[in-house]
Protein backbone atom coordinates (compact mmCIF):
# COMPACT_ATOMS: atom_id res chain seq x y z
CA UNK A 1 0.00 0.00 0.00
CA UNK A 2 2.83 2.43 0.56
CA UNK A 3 3.77 4.54 -2.21
CA UNK A 4 0.97 3.74 -4.37
CA UNK A 5 -1.99 5.78 -4.89
CA UNK A 6 -5.48 5.37 -2.98
CA UNK A 7 -8.07 3.68 -4.91
CA UNK A 8 -10.89 2.96 -2.70
CA UNK A 9 -11.41 4.77 0.91
CA UNK A 10 -13.80 3.87 3.27
CA UNK A 11 -14.31 6.15 6.23
CA UNK A 12 -16.02 5.12 9.13
CA UNK A 13 -18.57 3.75 7.14
CA UNK A 14 -21.93 2.82 9.18
CA UNK A 15 -25.67 1.63 7.49
CA UNK A 16 -28.46 0.88 9.58
CA UNK A 17 -31.59 -1.05 8.15
CA UNK A 18 -34.36 0.78 11.15
CA UNK A 19 -32.85 -0.32 14.43
CA UNK A 20 -30.55 -3.07 13.12
CA UNK A 21 -27.06 -2.01 12.23
CA UNK A 22 -25.39 -3.96 9.71
CA UNK A 23 -22.10 -1.85 9.43
CA UNK A 24 -20.32 0.18 11.92
CA UNK A 25 -17.47 2.37 11.53
CA UNK A 26 -16.20 0.66 8.82
CA UNK A 27 -12.63 2.08 7.27
CA UNK A 28 -10.08 0.98 5.48
CA UNK A 29 -8.03 2.17 2.45
CA UNK A 30 -7.05 -0.07 -0.69
CA UNK A 31 -4.41 0.81 -2.95
CA UNK A 32 -4.12 0.93 -6.95
CA UNK A 33 -3.41 -2.69 -7.71
CA UNK A 34 -3.90 -4.37 -4.77
CA UNK A 35 -5.58 -7.75 -4.53
CA UNK A 36 -7.82 -8.13 -1.37
CA UNK A 37 -10.03 -10.30 0.28
CA UNK A 38 -12.85 -9.67 2.44
CA UNK A 39 -13.60 -12.39 4.36
CA UNK A 40 -16.26 -13.08 7.16
CA UNK A 41 -19.30 -15.35 8.71
CA UNK A 42 -22.30 -14.73 6.75
CA UNK A 43 -24.50 -11.95 7.84
CA UNK A 44 -21.19 -10.37 8.64
CA UNK A 45 -22.45 -7.72 6.24
CA UNK A 46 -20.09 -8.03 3.22
CA UNK A 47 -22.68 -7.81 0.64
CA UNK A 48 -24.13 -4.70 2.38
CA UNK A 49 -20.80 -3.50 2.31
CA UNK A 50 -20.27 -3.93 -1.31
CA UNK A 51 -23.85 -2.14 -2.41
CA UNK A 52 -22.19 0.43 -0.33
CA UNK A 53 -19.40 1.33 -2.21
CA UNK A 54 -21.15 0.15 -5.21
CA UNK A 55 -23.81 2.99 -4.58
CA UNK A 56 -26.51 0.85 -4.58
CA UNK A 57 -27.28 1.48 -1.39
CA UNK A 58 -26.87 4.70 0.35
CA UNK A 59 -25.30 4.77 3.73
CA UNK A 60 -26.34 5.87 6.91
CA UNK A 61 -23.13 7.57 8.06
CA UNK A 62 -19.37 8.18 6.78
CA UNK A 63 -18.17 8.49 3.18
CA UNK A 64 -16.57 6.43 0.18
CA UNK A 65 -13.53 7.75 -1.63
CA UNK A 66 -12.26 6.76 -5.05
CA UNK A 67 -8.80 8.00 -6.51
CA UNK A 68 -9.06 10.61 -3.63
CA UNK A 69 -12.37 11.98 -4.88
CA UNK A 70 -15.57 11.81 -2.64
CA UNK A 71 -18.22 9.45 -4.26
CA UNK A 72 -20.23 8.95 -1.48
CA UNK A 73 -23.72 10.52 -2.97
CA UNK A 74 -22.46 9.66 -6.24
CA UNK A 75 -25.31 7.10 -8.03
CA UNK A 76 -24.70 3.63 -9.26
CA UNK A 77 -24.03 4.09 -13.16
CA UNK A 78 -21.63 7.36 -12.52
CA UNK A 79 -19.83 5.38 -10.28
CA UNK A 80 -19.54 2.12 -13.12
CA UNK A 81 -18.74 5.37 -15.36
CA UNK A 82 -15.85 6.55 -13.33
CA UNK A 83 -14.01 2.75 -12.88
CA UNK A 84 -15.49 0.91 -10.44
CA UNK A 85 -17.35 -2.80 -11.54
CA UNK A 86 -18.67 -5.17 -9.89
CA UNK A 87 -20.28 -8.45 -9.80
CA UNK A 88 -22.76 -10.12 -7.95
CA UNK A 89 -23.21 -13.17 -5.64
CA UNK A 90 -26.18 -14.17 -7.63
CA UNK A 91 -25.66 -14.14 -11.48
CA UNK A 92 -26.80 -11.44 -13.02
CA UNK A 93 -27.04 -11.41 -16.69
CA UNK A 94 -29.50 -10.75 -19.43
CA UNK A 95 -30.97 -14.09 -19.56
CA UNK A 96 -32.63 -13.87 -22.84
CA UNK A 97 -30.56 -12.09 -24.63
CA UNK A 98 -27.32 -13.63 -26.20
CA UNK A 99 -24.00 -14.08 -24.98
CA UNK A 100 -22.14 -12.00 -27.64
CA UNK A 101 -25.03 -8.89 -26.79
CA UNK A 102 -24.35 -9.56 -23.31
CA UNK A 103 -20.65 -8.48 -23.42
CA UNK A 104 -21.50 -5.45 -26.15
CA UNK A 105 -23.34 -3.94 -23.63
CA UNK A 106 -20.99 -4.22 -21.16
CA UNK A 107 -18.11 -3.20 -23.43
CA UNK A 108 -20.51 0.05 -25.50
CA UNK A 109 -21.54 1.59 -21.65
CA UNK A 110 -18.83 4.28 -22.21
CA UNK A 111 -19.38 4.55 -26.27
CA UNK A 112 -21.80 7.02 -27.57
CA UNK A 113 -22.48 3.89 -29.67
CA UNK A 114 -25.30 3.50 -26.70
CA UNK A 115 -26.99 6.25 -28.28
CA UNK A 116 -27.08 5.17 -31.87
CA UNK A 117 -30.63 4.35 -33.18
CA UNK A 118 -31.17 4.67 -36.31
CA UNK A 119 -28.40 1.88 -37.50
CA UNK A 120 -28.83 -1.93 -36.96
CA UNK A 121 -25.82 -3.30 -34.57
CA UNK A 122 -25.11 -5.76 -37.30
CA UNK A 123 -23.42 -3.08 -38.73
CA UNK A 124 -21.03 -2.37 -36.04
CA UNK A 125 -18.33 -4.95 -36.74
CA UNK A 126 -15.97 -3.98 -34.45
CA UNK A 127 -17.51 -4.11 -31.61
CA UNK A 128 -18.79 -7.64 -32.41
CA UNK A 129 -14.85 -8.65 -32.83
CA UNK A 130 -13.98 -7.12 -29.63
CA UNK A 131 -16.59 -8.74 -27.71
CA UNK A 132 -15.95 -12.57 -29.71
CA UNK A 133 -11.82 -11.82 -28.49
CA UNK A 134 -13.02 -11.51 -24.96
CA UNK A 135 -15.30 -14.59 -25.40
CA UNK A 136 -12.57 -16.64 -26.57
CA UNK A 137 -9.79 -15.65 -23.40
CA UNK A 138 -12.95 -17.60 -21.58
CA UNK A 139 -13.10 -20.56 -24.68
CA UNK A 140 -17.21 -19.14 -25.01
CA UNK A 141 -16.80 -17.59 -28.49
CA UNK A 142 -18.43 -20.69 -30.67
CA UNK A 143 -21.42 -20.00 -28.04
CA UNK A 144 -22.15 -16.55 -28.82
CA UNK A 145 -24.72 -16.49 -30.55
CA UNK A 146 -26.76 -18.57 -27.88
CA UNK A 147 -28.95 -17.44 -25.44
CA UNK A 148 -26.94 -16.64 -21.95
CA UNK A 149 -29.98 -18.93 -20.04
CA UNK A 150 -28.45 -22.00 -22.35
CA UNK A 151 -25.41 -21.70 -20.88
CA UNK A 152 -24.20 -24.48 -17.84
CA UNK A 153 -24.12 -22.51 -14.22
CA UNK A 154 -19.97 -22.47 -14.11
CA UNK A 155 -20.27 -20.71 -17.93
CA UNK A 156 -22.22 -18.06 -16.67
CA UNK A 157 -20.08 -17.37 -13.64
CA UNK A 158 -17.59 -17.09 -16.52
CA UNK A 159 -19.42 -14.64 -18.13
CA UNK A 160 -20.47 -12.75 -14.63
CA UNK A 161 -17.03 -11.87 -14.39
CA UNK A 162 -16.61 -11.01 -18.02
CA UNK A 163 -18.96 -8.62 -18.16
CA UNK A 164 -17.37 -6.83 -15.39
CA UNK A 165 -13.89 -6.88 -17.54
CA UNK A 166 -14.89 -6.13 -20.49
CA UNK A 167 -15.90 -2.50 -18.78
CA UNK A 168 -12.01 -2.11 -18.37
CA UNK A 169 -12.22 -0.97 -14.66
CA UNK A 170 -9.98 0.24 -11.90
CA UNK A 171 -11.47 -1.01 -9.41
CA UNK A 172 -13.17 -5.11 -10.02
CA UNK A 173 -15.16 -5.57 -6.99
CA UNK A 174 -16.10 -9.62 -7.18
CA UNK A 175 -18.80 -11.09 -5.07
CA UNK A 176 -18.67 -15.15 -4.43
CA UNK A 177 -17.44 -15.55 -7.79
CA UNK A 178 -16.83 -19.10 -6.99
CA UNK A 179 -20.26 -19.19 -5.67
CA UNK A 180 -22.12 -22.48 -6.21
CA UNK A 181 -19.40 -23.85 -8.39
CA UNK A 182 -17.59 -27.48 -8.38
CA UNK A 183 -13.79 -27.56 -7.49
CA UNK A 184 -12.79 -27.62 -11.45
CA UNK A 185 -15.30 -24.79 -12.29
CA UNK A 186 -13.30 -22.69 -9.39
CA UNK A 187 -10.22 -22.90 -10.98
CA UNK A 188 -11.06 -21.47 -13.67
CA UNK A 189 -12.60 -18.34 -12.54
CA UNK A 190 -9.29 -18.05 -10.40
CA UNK A 191 -7.12 -18.85 -13.40
CA UNK A 192 -9.33 -15.36 -14.78
CA UNK A 193 -8.94 -13.19 -12.08
CA UNK A 194 -4.87 -14.21 -12.21
CA UNK A 195 -4.69 -13.31 -15.74
CA UNK A 196 -5.89 -9.39 -15.41
CA UNK A 197 -3.49 -7.12 -15.72
CA UNK A 198 -1.51 -5.64 -12.68
CA UNK A 199 -3.00 -1.76 -12.29
CA UNK A 200 -6.62 -3.14 -11.79
CA UNK A 201 -7.23 -3.26 -7.98
CA UNK A 202 -9.56 -5.95 -6.81
CA UNK A 203 -11.70 -6.47 -3.98
CA UNK A 204 -12.99 -9.96 -3.55
CA UNK A 205 -15.83 -11.46 -1.36
CA UNK A 206 -15.61 -15.14 -0.78
CA UNK A 207 -15.92 -18.36 1.08
CA UNK A 208 -13.60 -20.73 -0.56
CA UNK A 209 -10.40 -19.90 0.94
CA UNK A 210 -8.42 -21.88 -1.81
CA UNK A 211 -9.91 -18.91 -4.24
CA UNK A 212 -8.90 -16.35 -1.86
CA UNK A 213 -5.65 -17.49 -0.75
CA UNK A 214 -4.83 -17.75 -4.39
CA UNK A 215 -6.07 -14.70 -5.49
CA UNK A 216 -5.15 -11.66 -2.96
CA UNK A 217 -2.25 -10.56 -0.73
CA UNK A 218 -4.44 -9.28 2.13
CA UNK A 219 -7.28 -9.49 3.73
CA UNK A 220 -10.00 -7.93 5.78
CA UNK A 221 -11.98 -9.72 8.45
CA UNK A 222 -15.87 -8.66 9.22
CA UNK A 223 -18.10 -9.64 11.98
CA UNK A 224 -20.64 -8.43 12.96
CA UNK A 225 -20.19 -5.41 10.72
CA UNK A 226 -17.06 -4.34 11.91
CA UNK A 227 -13.39 -4.67 10.61
CA UNK A 228 -11.49 -6.90 13.26
CA UNK A 229 -8.31 -7.72 11.42
CA UNK A 230 -6.85 -6.25 8.61
CA UNK A 231 -3.32 -7.29 6.93
CA UNK A 232 -1.70 -9.92 4.73
CA UNK A 233 -3.13 -13.15 4.35
CA UNK A 234 -0.05 -14.59 6.61
CA UNK A 235 -0.99 -11.97 9.37
CA UNK A 236 -4.77 -13.03 9.72
CA UNK A 237 -3.94 -17.20 9.14
CA UNK A 238 -2.02 -16.48 12.39
CA UNK A 239 -4.51 -14.38 14.22
CA UNK A 240 -5.77 -16.10 17.13
CA UNK A 241 -9.38 -13.78 17.20
CA UNK A 242 -10.23 -14.87 13.49
CA UNK A 243 -9.71 -18.49 14.13
CA UNK A 244 -12.41 -18.04 17.37
CA UNK A 245 -15.15 -16.23 14.98
CA UNK A 246 -14.44 -19.30 12.63
CA UNK A 247 -15.19 -21.09 15.31
CA UNK A 248 -11.62 -22.57 15.36
CA UNK A 249 -11.73 -24.06 11.63
CA UNK A 250 -8.47 -23.58 10.66
CA UNK A 251 -7.68 -20.78 7.83
CA UNK B 1 -34.40 -20.13 -47.35
CA UNK B 2 -33.13 -18.69 -43.84
CA UNK B 3 -36.56 -17.57 -41.70
CA UNK B 4 -35.36 -14.07 -41.99
CA UNK B 5 -35.72 -14.30 -45.62
CA UNK B 6 -39.17 -15.85 -45.01
CA UNK B 7 -40.66 -13.67 -42.97
CA UNK B 8 -38.88 -10.77 -45.66
CA UNK B 9 -40.51 -12.34 -48.57
CA UNK B 10 -44.32 -12.78 -46.52
CA UNK B 11 -43.89 -8.88 -45.75
CA UNK B 12 -43.28 -8.04 -49.03
CA UNK B 13 -46.49 -10.26 -49.93
CA UNK B 14 -48.43 -8.72 -47.32
CA UNK B 15 -47.48 -5.54 -48.49
CA UNK B 16 -48.36 -6.13 -52.42
CA UNK B 17 -51.76 -7.79 -50.93
CA UNK B 18 -52.57 -4.55 -48.87
CA UNK B 19 -51.40 -2.43 -52.00
CA UNK B 20 -53.89 -3.85 -54.25
CA UNK B 21 -56.91 -4.41 -51.75
CA UNK B 22 -59.05 -1.24 -52.33
CA UNK B 23 -58.51 -2.10 -56.23
CA UNK B 24 -60.19 -5.39 -56.34
CA UNK B 25 -63.55 -4.43 -55.57
CA UNK B 26 -63.22 -4.76 -51.29
CA UNK B 27 -66.17 -2.80 -50.32
CA UNK B 28 -65.66 0.72 -48.61
CA UNK B 29 -66.47 -0.46 -45.67
CA UNK B 30 -63.25 -3.16 -44.99
CA UNK B 31 -61.38 -0.43 -46.88
CA UNK B 32 -62.27 1.87 -43.75
CA UNK B 33 -61.52 -1.06 -40.91
CA UNK B 34 -58.63 -1.71 -42.54
CA UNK B 35 -57.25 2.04 -42.25
CA UNK B 36 -58.32 1.79 -38.70
CA UNK B 37 -56.40 -1.30 -37.86
CA UNK B 38 -53.43 0.53 -39.75
CA UNK B 39 -53.80 3.20 -37.61
CA UNK B 40 -54.25 1.33 -34.41
CA UNK B 41 -51.45 -0.84 -35.29
CA UNK B 42 -49.14 2.12 -34.84
CA UNK B 43 -49.81 3.06 -31.58
CA UNK B 44 -49.87 -0.55 -30.79
CA UNK B 45 -46.05 -0.65 -31.67
CA UNK B 46 -45.61 2.02 -30.28
CA UNK B 47 -46.95 0.92 -27.11
CA UNK B 48 -44.64 -2.41 -28.06
CA UNK B 49 -41.72 -0.51 -27.98
CA UNK B 50 -42.03 0.27 -24.24
CA UNK B 51 -43.87 -3.16 -23.06
CA UNK B 52 -41.94 -5.61 -24.98
CA UNK B 53 -38.76 -3.91 -25.55
CA UNK B 54 -37.75 -1.54 -22.02
CA UNK B 55 -40.10 -3.84 -19.85
CA UNK B 56 -42.32 -0.22 -18.93
CA UNK B 57 -46.42 -1.66 -19.10
CA UNK B 58 -48.01 1.51 -19.73
CA UNK B 59 -51.26 2.23 -19.71
CA UNK B 60 -50.99 6.33 -20.22
CA UNK B 61 -50.80 5.30 -24.58
CA UNK B 62 -54.40 6.47 -25.15
CA UNK B 63 -53.77 9.79 -23.45
CA UNK B 64 -50.38 10.30 -25.79
CA UNK B 65 -52.77 9.14 -29.24
CA UNK B 66 -55.43 11.22 -27.89
CA UNK B 67 -53.46 13.97 -27.76
CA UNK B 68 -52.22 13.82 -31.00
CA UNK B 69 -55.83 13.61 -32.50
CA UNK B 70 -56.56 16.64 -29.94
CA UNK B 71 -53.60 18.69 -31.79
CA UNK B 72 -54.90 18.45 -35.18
CA UNK B 73 -58.50 19.42 -34.12
CA UNK B 74 -56.99 22.31 -32.31
CA UNK B 75 -54.47 23.35 -34.60
CA UNK B 76 -57.28 23.41 -37.65
CA UNK B 77 -60.20 25.10 -35.68
CA UNK B 78 -58.47 27.33 -32.94
CA UNK B 79 -55.37 28.45 -35.66
CA UNK B 80 -56.25 27.23 -38.81
CA UNK B 81 -52.77 25.63 -39.20
CA UNK B 82 -54.58 22.66 -41.55
CA UNK B 83 -51.82 21.48 -43.97
CA UNK B 84 -50.79 17.91 -43.45
CA UNK B 85 -47.15 17.87 -42.58
CA UNK B 86 -47.39 20.91 -40.55
CA UNK B 87 -50.36 19.37 -38.49
CA UNK B 88 -48.43 15.44 -38.24
CA UNK B 89 -45.21 17.41 -36.63
CA UNK B 90 -47.64 19.56 -34.72
CA UNK B 91 -49.18 16.26 -33.25
CA UNK B 92 -46.02 14.25 -32.70
CA UNK B 93 -44.33 17.00 -30.80
CA UNK B 94 -47.32 17.44 -28.71
CA UNK B 95 -47.07 14.05 -27.84
CA UNK B 96 -43.71 13.81 -27.17
CA UNK B 97 -43.85 16.77 -24.33
CA UNK B 98 -46.85 15.25 -22.91
CA UNK B 99 -44.70 11.98 -22.36
CA UNK B 100 -41.31 14.03 -21.42
CA UNK B 101 -43.84 15.30 -18.28
CA UNK B 102 -45.22 11.91 -17.64
CA UNK B 103 -41.75 10.20 -17.67
CA UNK B 104 -41.08 12.34 -14.88
CA UNK B 105 -43.75 11.23 -12.96
CA UNK B 106 -44.05 7.85 -13.67
CA UNK B 107 -40.62 6.83 -14.17
CA UNK B 108 -40.25 8.04 -10.20
CA UNK B 109 -41.58 4.63 -9.81
CA UNK B 110 -41.32 1.03 -11.53
CA UNK B 111 -42.93 -2.42 -11.66
CA UNK B 112 -46.66 -1.90 -10.57
CA UNK B 113 -46.13 1.43 -9.61
CA UNK B 114 -45.44 2.55 -12.60
CA UNK B 115 -48.55 1.22 -14.01
CA UNK B 116 -50.80 2.95 -11.21
CA UNK B 117 -49.22 6.30 -11.87
CA UNK B 118 -49.93 5.81 -15.91
CA UNK B 119 -53.95 4.82 -15.23
CA UNK B 120 -54.16 7.80 -12.91
CA UNK B 121 -51.85 10.27 -15.67
CA UNK B 122 -54.31 8.83 -18.56
CA UNK B 123 -57.42 9.82 -16.41
CA UNK B 124 -56.38 13.42 -15.54
CA UNK B 125 -55.66 14.02 -19.04
CA UNK B 126 -59.12 12.21 -20.01
CA UNK B 127 -60.52 14.51 -17.58
CA UNK B 128 -58.93 17.56 -18.97
CA UNK B 129 -60.53 16.18 -22.29
CA UNK B 130 -64.04 15.70 -20.79
CA UNK B 131 -64.18 18.94 -18.66
CA UNK B 132 -62.08 21.65 -20.11
CA UNK B 133 -64.64 22.42 -22.75
CA UNK B 134 -63.72 25.68 -23.76
CA UNK B 135 -60.46 24.02 -25.28
CA UNK B 136 -61.87 20.26 -25.98
CA UNK B 137 -65.34 21.19 -26.65
CA UNK B 138 -66.10 18.94 -24.30
CA UNK B 139 -68.21 15.21 -24.31
CA UNK B 140 -68.75 16.86 -27.75
CA UNK B 141 -65.48 16.65 -28.95
CA UNK B 142 -64.41 19.22 -31.98
CA UNK B 143 -65.95 17.82 -35.11
CA UNK B 144 -65.39 20.06 -38.35
CA UNK B 145 -61.72 18.54 -39.17
CA UNK B 146 -60.95 17.59 -42.90
CA UNK B 147 -58.26 15.57 -44.25
CA UNK B 148 -55.86 17.79 -45.83
CA UNK B 149 -53.93 17.48 -49.51
CA UNK B 150 -50.32 15.45 -49.08
CA UNK B 151 -48.60 17.24 -51.28
CA UNK B 152 -50.44 17.09 -54.83
CA UNK B 153 -52.53 14.13 -53.70
CA UNK B 154 -56.25 14.49 -52.53
CA UNK B 155 -56.47 12.06 -49.72
CA UNK B 156 -60.18 13.02 -48.55
CA UNK B 157 -61.71 10.07 -50.16
CA UNK B 158 -61.38 6.77 -48.07
CA UNK B 159 -59.40 5.27 -50.20
CA UNK B 160 -56.73 7.78 -50.80
CA UNK B 161 -56.75 7.94 -46.64
CA UNK B 162 -56.20 4.14 -46.64
CA UNK B 163 -52.84 4.54 -48.39
CA UNK B 164 -51.81 7.42 -46.32
CA UNK B 165 -52.10 5.46 -43.62
CA UNK B 166 -50.62 1.65 -44.56
CA UNK B 167 -47.62 4.34 -45.81
CA UNK B 168 -47.19 5.52 -42.21
CA UNK B 169 -47.49 2.02 -40.48
CA UNK B 170 -45.17 0.84 -42.93
CA UNK B 171 -42.53 4.00 -42.25
CA UNK B 172 -43.67 3.53 -38.55
CA UNK B 173 -42.87 -0.28 -38.49
CA UNK B 174 -39.68 0.28 -40.77
CA UNK B 175 -38.28 2.66 -38.33
CA UNK B 176 -39.09 0.71 -35.08
CA UNK B 177 -37.70 -2.39 -36.36
CA UNK B 178 -34.02 -0.46 -37.11
CA UNK B 179 -34.71 0.77 -33.70
CA UNK B 180 -34.79 -2.13 -31.04
CA UNK B 181 -32.09 -3.75 -33.52
CA UNK B 182 -29.92 -0.48 -32.89
CA UNK B 183 -27.22 -0.26 -29.89
CA UNK B 184 -29.94 1.77 -28.30
CA UNK B 185 -32.26 -0.59 -28.66
CA UNK B 186 -29.89 -3.48 -26.97
CA UNK B 187 -29.76 -0.82 -24.36
CA UNK B 188 -33.42 -0.68 -23.99
CA UNK B 189 -33.66 -4.99 -23.53
CA UNK B 190 -30.57 -4.60 -21.20
CA UNK B 191 -33.28 -2.02 -19.30
CA UNK B 192 -35.83 -4.72 -19.74
CA UNK B 193 -34.05 -7.87 -18.60
CA UNK B 194 -31.86 -6.89 -15.77
CA UNK B 195 -31.63 -3.02 -14.79
CA UNK B 196 -29.53 -3.66 -12.25
CA UNK B 197 -26.82 -5.02 -14.18
CA UNK B 198 -27.12 -2.16 -16.28
CA UNK B 199 -26.40 0.19 -13.49
CA UNK B 200 -23.53 -1.44 -12.62
CA UNK B 201 -22.57 -1.42 -16.45
CA UNK B 202 -22.73 2.14 -16.07
CA UNK B 203 -25.81 3.16 -17.71
CA UNK B 204 -28.42 5.35 -16.52
CA UNK B 205 -31.11 3.29 -16.40
CA UNK B 206 -33.89 5.80 -16.05
CA UNK B 207 -32.65 8.03 -18.73
CA UNK B 208 -32.76 5.19 -21.41
CA UNK B 209 -36.45 4.47 -20.09
CA UNK B 210 -37.36 8.08 -20.31
CA UNK B 211 -36.13 8.38 -23.85
CA UNK B 212 -38.02 5.12 -24.17
CA UNK B 213 -41.15 6.92 -23.20
CA UNK B 214 -40.30 9.55 -25.16
CA UNK B 215 -39.83 8.04 -28.69
CA UNK B 216 -42.84 5.66 -28.17
CA UNK B 217 -44.92 8.82 -27.87
CA UNK B 218 -44.07 10.15 -31.09
CA UNK B 219 -45.43 7.33 -32.94
CA UNK B 220 -48.53 7.45 -30.49
CA UNK B 221 -48.77 11.15 -31.39
CA UNK B 222 -48.53 10.28 -35.21
CA UNK B 223 -51.45 7.74 -34.86
CA UNK B 224 -53.38 10.06 -33.13
CA UNK B 225 -53.38 12.44 -35.84
CA UNK B 226 -53.88 10.20 -38.29
CA UNK B 227 -57.20 9.04 -36.13
CA UNK B 228 -58.23 12.29 -35.77
CA UNK B 229 -58.40 12.74 -39.65
CA UNK B 230 -59.60 9.41 -40.22
CA UNK B 231 -63.13 10.06 -37.99
CA UNK B 232 -62.76 13.86 -39.16
CA UNK B 233 -64.07 14.28 -35.08
CA UNK B 234 -61.80 14.09 -32.20
CA UNK B 235 -63.68 13.47 -28.37
CA UNK B 236 -62.55 12.19 -25.18
CA UNK B 237 -63.50 8.05 -25.63
CA UNK B 238 -60.09 8.17 -27.88
CA UNK B 239 -57.97 8.91 -24.80
CA UNK B 240 -60.29 7.30 -22.65
CA UNK B 241 -58.51 4.71 -19.97
CA UNK B 242 -60.68 2.15 -22.00
CA UNK B 243 -59.07 2.67 -25.37
CA UNK B 244 -55.35 2.14 -23.56
CA UNK B 245 -56.46 -0.97 -22.19
CA UNK B 246 -57.49 -1.78 -25.68
CA UNK B 247 -54.18 -0.84 -27.23
CA UNK B 248 -52.55 -2.78 -24.22
CA UNK B 249 -55.00 -5.61 -25.81
CA UNK B 250 -53.34 -5.37 -29.21
CA UNK B 251 -49.95 -5.79 -27.76
CA UNK B 252 -50.65 -9.09 -26.09
CA UNK B 253 -53.01 -10.70 -28.82
CA UNK B 254 -50.37 -10.15 -31.48
CA UNK B 255 -47.35 -10.61 -29.43
CA UNK B 256 -45.04 -8.41 -26.84
CA UNK B 257 -42.08 -7.86 -28.08
CA UNK B 258 -42.22 -8.52 -32.08
CA UNK B 259 -43.84 -5.41 -33.33
CA UNK B 260 -44.80 -6.55 -37.02
CA UNK B 261 -47.28 -9.19 -34.55
CA UNK B 262 -49.21 -5.62 -33.67
CA UNK B 263 -50.46 -5.53 -36.86
CA UNK B 264 -52.42 -8.74 -36.50
CA UNK B 265 -53.29 -7.84 -32.76
CA UNK B 266 -54.83 -4.34 -34.30
CA UNK B 267 -56.58 -6.19 -37.41
CA UNK B 268 -58.33 -8.55 -34.91
CA UNK B 269 -59.36 -6.18 -32.75
CA UNK B 270 -60.64 -3.70 -35.34
CA UNK B 271 -62.53 -6.39 -37.21
CA UNK B 272 -63.74 -8.33 -34.33
CA UNK B 273 -65.28 -5.47 -32.51
CA UNK B 274 -67.16 -4.49 -35.62
CA UNK B 275 -68.05 -7.84 -37.01
CA UNK B 276 -69.07 -9.14 -33.63
CA UNK B 277 -71.13 -5.68 -32.83
CA UNK B 278 -73.16 -6.05 -36.08
CA UNK B 279 -73.89 -9.95 -34.60
CA UNK B 280 -74.71 -9.84 -31.44
CA UNK B 281 -75.65 -6.83 -28.46
CA UNK B 282 -73.06 -9.39 -26.13
CA UNK B 283 -70.25 -8.62 -28.48
CA UNK B 284 -67.98 -7.36 -25.59
CA UNK B 285 -68.46 -10.81 -23.67
CA UNK B 286 -67.26 -12.62 -26.78
CA UNK B 287 -64.50 -10.53 -27.38
CA UNK B 288 -63.21 -11.07 -23.90
CA UNK B 289 -63.54 -15.01 -24.75
CA UNK B 290 -61.53 -14.80 -27.75
CA UNK B 291 -58.68 -12.66 -25.51
CA UNK B 292 -58.81 -15.24 -23.13
CA UNK B 293 -58.41 -18.26 -25.75
CA UNK B 294 -55.48 -16.55 -27.44
CA UNK B 295 -53.86 -15.58 -24.07
CA UNK B 296 -54.55 -19.16 -22.68
CA UNK B 297 -53.17 -21.43 -26.00
CA UNK B 298 -50.80 -19.21 -28.13
CA UNK B 299 -49.61 -17.03 -24.65
CA UNK B 300 -47.11 -15.75 -26.93
CA UNK B 301 -49.57 -14.16 -29.11
CA UNK B 302 -51.34 -14.78 -32.70
CA UNK B 303 -48.00 -14.22 -34.71
CA UNK B 304 -46.67 -17.54 -32.81
CA UNK B 305 -49.12 -18.95 -34.37
CA UNK B 306 -48.26 -18.48 -37.96
CA UNK B 307 -44.68 -20.74 -37.75
CA UNK B 308 -46.40 -23.07 -35.85
CA UNK B 309 -49.05 -24.02 -38.13
CA UNK B 310 -46.59 -23.78 -40.81
CA UNK B 311 -44.55 -26.10 -39.39
CA UNK B 312 -47.74 -28.11 -38.54
CA UNK B 313 -48.77 -28.14 -42.33
CA UNK B 314 -45.17 -29.59 -43.47
CA UNK B 315 -44.72 -31.92 -40.36
CA UNK B 316 -42.11 -30.13 -39.24
CA UNK B 317 -41.49 -29.28 -35.30
CA UNK B 318 -41.41 -25.13 -34.87
CA UNK B 319 -38.66 -23.24 -34.83
CA UNK B 320 -37.46 -21.90 -31.37
CA UNK B 321 -37.85 -17.91 -31.98
CA UNK B 322 -35.19 -16.07 -30.31
CA UNK B 323 -36.47 -12.53 -29.03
Amino acid sequence: MSGAASCLALDGVSKRFGSLSVLEEVSFVIGQGERCGIIGPNGAGKSTLFNIIAGELPLTRGAVRFFGGNITRMPAHARARAGLARTFQTTTLFPKLSVIENIVLALQAHSAERFHLLAPRSRYHSRDREARALLDRVGLASRSNELVDALGYGEKRQVEILLAIAQKPKLLLLDEPTAGLAPGDASLVTEMLKRERGDITIVLIEHDMGVVFDVVERLIVLHHGRVVADGTVEAIRGDDNVQEIYLGGKL
Amino acid sequence: MTLQRRWLIAAGAGFIVALVLPRVGVPTFYISLLTQAWIYAIVAMSLDLLVGFTGLVNFSQAALFGVGAYAVAIAATRYHVVDFFPVVCIGIIAAVVTAAIFGLVALRSEGVGFIIITIALNEIVWGLAYQWVSVSGGDNGITGIVRPPVGPFDVSANTGYYYVCLAFFVISLILLSIIVRSPFGLVLKGVRETPRRMRALGYNVWLYRYFAMMISAGFAGLAGVLFAWYNQFVGPTSLSLDQSTQILIMVILGGIGTLYGQLFGALVVVFLSNELSAVTQRWEMVLGVVYFVVVMYAPGGLVVLVPRLWARLRGLRPAVERT
